[in-house]
């Protein structure tokens, strides 16, 4: 059997705190959904931002699956979306921190959709 | 399987308003990827995310030298559970040093199973560890690994230093009922905290 856990508590190493500073942009969440809001005029948008318009044009994706899907990393998709955001060509549909919190009958609902999987 | 909700495409469904996450964690190669693939009703998307050394995320993609950034990755899935409803699934590496993809994870997350291989117990203790110190509740699944020894839950409660009432189970990360089974102990756990939170 594998030592207990707590025994490493007296060594465990200190927490690593480093890049706080760094100022991120937390507007979304990884899940937040993203649709288009306004595709007439796209003519002055970067190449990335055309693409992103035209990922979204299908249809709702999360910010994870926007970066995902255009292999970008999640930090660098975010800033993408929150100037298409500032520009009124994307907005959120829902899943916003804070907006959305996690209640009983979310946490009742997941539970249900997963029991009628099996 | 309720197909009928399962999107045939990449996108959405129309209907859907919320969207919320659990984290699949643990060490390297225990599953995370695994499960996350059974589940997932679309292919599973994957993501590396550029970190300076000190664990701050790269925004931006001029600027900064390779020499100095490593990169993590991430893989989800999604899985639509009601007309109104769709659960992604983060499977991550617990690593301490990427702090800001880590608070990005958990920023909003429902809960997090934490994948365990009785090979190697001690390989899970961090990630406990730093659910606890973000406050995620979570529930444990050891995934049968051919081969790896095989002990009383009792034992592996001690050995995880497990509360009471944190749920470990089973899992076959292949197999999707086994997979959902485990989610479903975590959900129900994380309904029952919110219980006595209310109460
Ligand atoms: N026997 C068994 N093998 C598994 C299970 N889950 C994953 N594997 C295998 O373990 C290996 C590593 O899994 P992977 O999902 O890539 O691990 P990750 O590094 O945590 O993403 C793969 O060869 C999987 O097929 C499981 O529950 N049981
Ligand atoms: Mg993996």
């Amino acid at each position: 059997m594998t030592r207990r856990r707590h025994e490493r508590a007296l060594v465990r190493p200190h927490v690593v705190t480093g890049g706080r500073a760094h100022p991120t942009r937390n507007i979304f969440d990884l899940v937040t959904l993203m649709i288009v809001a306004y595709d007439d005029d796209l003519s002055d948008l970067s190449p990335e931002k055309h693409r992103v318009m035209e990922l979204c044009g299908g249809g709702a994706l999360s910010v994870a699956e926007i970066a995902g899907h255009l292999k970008l990393p999640v930090s660098v998709t975010k800033v993408l979306l929150s100037d298409l955001v500032d520009s009124g060509h994307i907005t959120t549909r829902a899943g916003v921190p804070g907006v959305d919190a996690p209640d009983h009958r979310v946490l009742q609902e997941v539970l249900n959709g997963l029991r009628a999987r099996l | 399987m309720d197909s009928v909700l399962v999107s045939d495409d990449i996108y959405v469904r129309d209907t859907v308003r919320t969207a919320v996450k659990i984290l699949v964690v643990g060490h390297f190669a225990v599953g995370k990827t695994t499960f996350v693939g059974t589940l997932s009703e679309i292919r599973p998307l994957h993501t590396e995310e550029r970190m300076t050394q000190a664990g701050a995320l790269v925004d931006d993609l001029a600027g900064v030298p390779d020499k100095v950034t490593t990169t993590v990755a991430m893989d989800f899935g999604r899985m639509t559970l009601s007309e109104d409803l769709v659960l992604y699934l983060f499977g991550a590496p617990g690593q301490r040093r990427f702090t800001q993809l880590w608070h990005d994870l958990a920023l909003g997350a429902l809960g997090a199973l934490v994948l365990a291989d009785t090979r190697r117990l001690e390989q899970s203790f961090d990630v406990m560890t730093m659910l606890e110190e973000k406050d995620l509740r979570y529930a444990v699944a050891i995934n049968r690994f051919d081969g790896a020894p095989t002990f009383p839950d009792a034992e592996l409660r001690e050995a995880l230093d497990l509360l009471p009432e944190t749920p470990l189970v089973h899992c076959d990360a292949r197999e999707p009922a086994s997979s959902t089974r485990a989610l479903i102990a975590l959900v129900r756990h994380l309904l029952a905290g919110d219980d006595q939170e209310r109460a």
